[in-house]
């Protein structure tokens, strides 16, 4: 069933007339081809399709389309503004927390969503609050390493 | 032809080296241009000819031209058939260029695996990259810079050996006269000079005149990774493109014999294809286009095929259909005669359950036909591989067919095979329009190929002196990748063994060498334990290979192997295990903790040392080798496919359990930077040894020896 549903995607205005059981996933990628959101799972445990969602973390391959109406959704494309990178764009590059990097954006977005919360997170937050994003080139060291910087720099 | 890639990965020489002549690949200056993007200029006036050879490896036959481009902003555009999944091949080949060149890395433009542009530089597989690769591209740059060099010489009617070349120009020391590559990219000499073969003698810069090689180069397009920017294959978006979904069988071997597909038809703009056992649907959503497979799918009627082996019973079955081996060309003395006379004799069987590469981007393409030429941006290992497949498979010549591999989102040895461009293929030309196709997470985990199963049996036999005197090794069905015992053993009998693998399988990082790798190196440590020797010593008592002792002594150094031993507990145990794999050398020492009431084995700790010749990216080889502990903590512990009645049953991240945060250990990552040898390959190799050490650290703390991979914590329980 279509149906009519109003966005905010980083800062723009869409109206969206789809099938309303469409994930925000696929809407972003595929009408909207904002495309550095990543399917890794389709179900909720690989952390790749994490957006922010009214400045939440949401895997948005768990959301059905209708439930994103009137929200505010910020993707990986949202993050710089302009040439200057977010802090955490920044400091996954100064670590060279990428292999395959098709884990990084939903890496990169759970960061920005903890350091919202946490700005001083210890490392068992840390771990427990990103246990949901697979990599699968097994970069974690380095990813962990990012995420402390990335904390670091915010607080600067 | 799943057998065909477990051959080439299991030995280098039997693939991409045939000796067909060099094909003329002719494109016009503009259409280069364009396909070169906005921006390059290039130096070429009349035709650009790039050589390239069907179905091998280039070796030293194309033309400089067709490696090197000098751009007018001095910048210069390189290319390889080679593809970036994330093993850091991208940064190391533009580091192979720049030294050559003498220019900075951020001076290369590298084009990657696009058939119409780069020379076939053979499959992304087998660590083949660093050898054979990298001294392609340097020697192609190196020739370049000479026959500029000699250019300028001429132009200066000096002698060639008296200029400078530093940061892309060419000085006259004497008279410092000096061109750019810049300057150069507009001569009609230059174009007429790359006409000629890349020299295969040419001299390349020795390890200790190493400026860019050597150095932690960063991935040349890392930041459109933190941005999102990049294009995976997945991401590839063309006008009025549709997303396609394919019918897939309930189970393996299952044939269809009847579908409705009136449903999906009568289906807003959905297109339905139907090619005997091919269905597919095109609709302009992945959603559309699964609702479409969907309604088809309830009509389907198939005929099942019978006796599936479960993944239970596995290991009996494929023993039972082990075929003959043929031994080992090391085989020497009599294991017969060596066991007879051996004062204690051990006879083991390990096993190794098949498990999938699980990159984190499934297979994915996009089609796109124009006037009878196809176009395919795909995730896949080998471009001209590929594009020969479809040409096969539509029925058109090569020339007609285009595959890009942009930078793609893992592999693992996964993305030999081009599925997915296929299907796309078809859907794109049945409906007229281009079409993505990107398998769905359980899709991958059924239908593309797996690690292959192992039984592996081993005998051996120890003299009243603790010295191994007999070794008996038969690995059933993984291939024979590192299965050739390093120690020095007076009478050995090794065999490779096929048979018949109810799966299909295929390569995977180093393949068969973690299953031999890891049923050597665990019954090494039950024959150290017989012998009654420290698993170190015993080891160290048996091994010449002084690049292996190398690593195995700087992995138990750092880890503090003697004293660690000596504190093990009921609770806390240490393992250690090394071997070699496609001309490298690794070692781990673990430390495991047993929770014997919650039957888990949890490693806490690993010590590796890596050694693979001169490291070329030092920040990039502690990438691969922490992803390779990582990755091998998976199969060691929890990795499995699970399988009944041809049908997967675990074909999900809820239930085939891959390492996540949780579950990395401290990590201590030792490389041994071993200049007087030429560079090997370092992304496959230090998973070898991950496995079989943790093995022996559970065995030292309980007693128990875990003979299986993954190995269960539950089993634990019992002791
Ligand atoms: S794709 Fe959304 S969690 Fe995996
Ligand atoms: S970098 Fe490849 S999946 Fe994380």
């Amino acid at each position: 069933m279509d149906a009519t549903v109003n966005l905010t995607v980083n800062g723009v205005k869409w109206t969206v007339t789809t099938d309303a059981e469409r994930s925000v996933l696929e809407v972003l990628r595929e009408e909207l081809h904002l495309t550095g959101t990543k399917y890794g799972c389709g179900g909720g445990r690989c952390g790749t399709c994490a957006v922010l969602m009214d400045g939440k973390r949401v895997l948005s391959c768990t959301i059905p389309l209708s439930e994103a109406d009137g929200k505010a959704i910020t993707t990986i494309e949202g993050l710089a503004s302009g040439d200057s990178l977010h802090p955490v764009q920044e400091a996954f590059l100064e670590e060279g927390a990428m292999q395959c990097g098709y884990c990084t954006s939903g890496m990169i977005m759970a960061t920005v969503a903890l350091l919202k919360e946490k700005p001083r997170p210890t490392d068992e937050e840390i771990v427990s609050w990103m246990n949901v994003n697979l990599c699968r080139c097994n970069g974690y060291p380095k990813i962990l390493n990012a995420v402390r910087r990335a904390a670091e720099k915010m607080r600067r | 032809m799943i057998e065909d890639l477990l051959d080439e990965t299991v030995d280098p020489q039997l693939s991409g080296q045939s000796d067909e002549s060099c094909q003329e690949l002719k494109l016009s200056r503009r259409t280069f241009v364009q396909l070169l993007g906005a921006g390059l200029l290039i130096t070429v006036t009349e035709g650009v000819s790039l050589g390239r050879r069907s179905g091998g490896r280039s070796r030293g036959s194309i033309t400089v031209a067709a490696r090197v481009h000098l751009n007018l902003d001095g910048t210069i555009t390189v290319m390889t058939g080679k593809v970036e999944e994330g093993q850091g091949s991208r940064a190391q080949l533009t580091q192979a260029a720049a030294e050559e060149l003498r220019v900075g890395a951020d001076r290369i433009r590298l084009v990657m695996a696009d058939t119409a542009l780069v020379p076939d530089d053979g499959i992304t597989a087998g660590s083949r990259t660093t050898p054979y690769t990298v001294p392609a591209v340097r020697r192609g740059a190196a020739t370049a810079r000479e026959l500029l060099t000699r250019l300028a010489a001429k132009q200066w009617r000096v002698d060639g050996s008296a200029l400078k070349v530093r940061d892309g120009a060419i000085t006259n020391p004497k008279t410092k006269q000096t061109i750019t590559y810049g300057d150069l990219a507009e001569s009609k000499e230059v174009a007429e000079a790359f006409k000629q073969g890349v020299s295969s003698d040419v001299a390349v810069t020795a390890v200790s005149e190493w400026k860019v090689l050597g150095n932690s180069v960063a991935r040349p397009n890392n930041r459109d990774l933190v941005t999102g920017a990049h294009r995976y294959p997945s991401d590839i978006v063309r006008p009025n493109m549709l997303y396609g979904k394919m019918l897939r069988p309930p189970s393996y071997g299952a044939t269809l014999e009847s579908i409705d597909l009136s449903r999906a038809k009568a289906m807003k703009d959905v297109v339905v294809v139907r090619d005997g056992q091919f269905v597919g649907c095109a609709a302009p959503s992945s959603f559309r286009a699964g609702q479409a497979i969907e309604a088809v799918a309830k009509t389907a009627s198939w005929k099942t095929t019978t006796a599936h082996p479960s993944s239970k019973e596995i290991f009996s079955y494929l023993k039972e259909r082990a075929r003959s081996g043929r031994s080992r060309a090391n085989t020497r003395g009599s294991t017969e005669q060596g066991l007879a006379r051996a004062a204690k004799a051990l006879s083991e069987t390990y096993e190794v359950a098949y498990i999938q590469h699980v990159p984190m981007e499934p297979r994915a393409a996009v089609a796109e036909w124009s006037r009878g030429n196809l176009t395919v941006w795909a995730g896949i290992d080998w471009p001209q591989r590929i594009q020969g497949d479809l040409a096969r498979a539509f029925g058109i010549s090569s020339e007609r067919v285009r595959v890009i591999v942009p930078d793609m989102g893992g592999g693992f040895g996964g993305k030999h095979s081009g599925e997915a461009a296929e299907e796309a293929a078809r859907l794109a030309k049945a409906s007229g329009h281009p079409v993505c196709v990107q398998w769905s997470r359980a899709e991958e985990f059924t239908w593309a190929y797996f690690r292959p199963a192992a039984a592996i049996e081993c005998k051996g036999g120890l003299d009243s002196k603790g010295s191994l005197i007999a070794w008996e090794f038969t690995s059933i069905n993984p291939g024979s990748a590192a299965i050739d015992t390093p120690y020095n053993i007076p009478n050995t009998r090794i065999l490779s063994v096929g048979s018949d693998s109810p799966l299909r399988q295929g390569p995977y990082r180093c393949l068969a060498a973690t299953a031999n790798n890891f049923a050597r190196e665990s019954f090494m440590d039950e024959l150290a334990a017989a012998a009654g020797a420290d698993p170190l010593e015993f080891r160290l008592a048996h091994l010449e290979n002084q690049r292996i002792r190398t690593v195995l002594e700087t992995a138990a150094k750092h880890f503090d192997w003697p004293a660690r031993r000596k504190r093990v507990t009921g609770d806390v145990g240490v393992g250690l295990a090394c071997g070699t794999e496609k001309n490298s050398c690794v070692a781990a020492c673990v430390e495991v903790g047993i929770d014997r009431r919650g039957g888990e084995i949890k490693v806490n700790e690993v010590c590796e040392a890596f050694e693979c010749g001169p490291i070329q990216n030092p920040a990039n080889l502690l990438s691969q080798v922490q992803g390779c502990i990582i990755m091998g903590l998976g199969g060691a512990l929890r990795e499995e496919m699970k399988f009944e009645d041809g049908r997967i049953l675990n074909a999900g991240f809820a239930d085939y359990l891959v390492p996540r945060f949780r579950d990395v250990p401290k990590i201590d990552v030792h490389l041994v930077n071993k200049t007087d040898i030429p560079s090997a390959g370092g992304g496959e190799t230090p998973i070898i040894a991950v496995a079989p050490a943790i093995g022996n650290a559970v065995f030292a703390a309980t007693g128990v020896r875990i003979r299986s991979m993954p190995m269960r914590g539950g089993l634990l329980k019992r002791a």
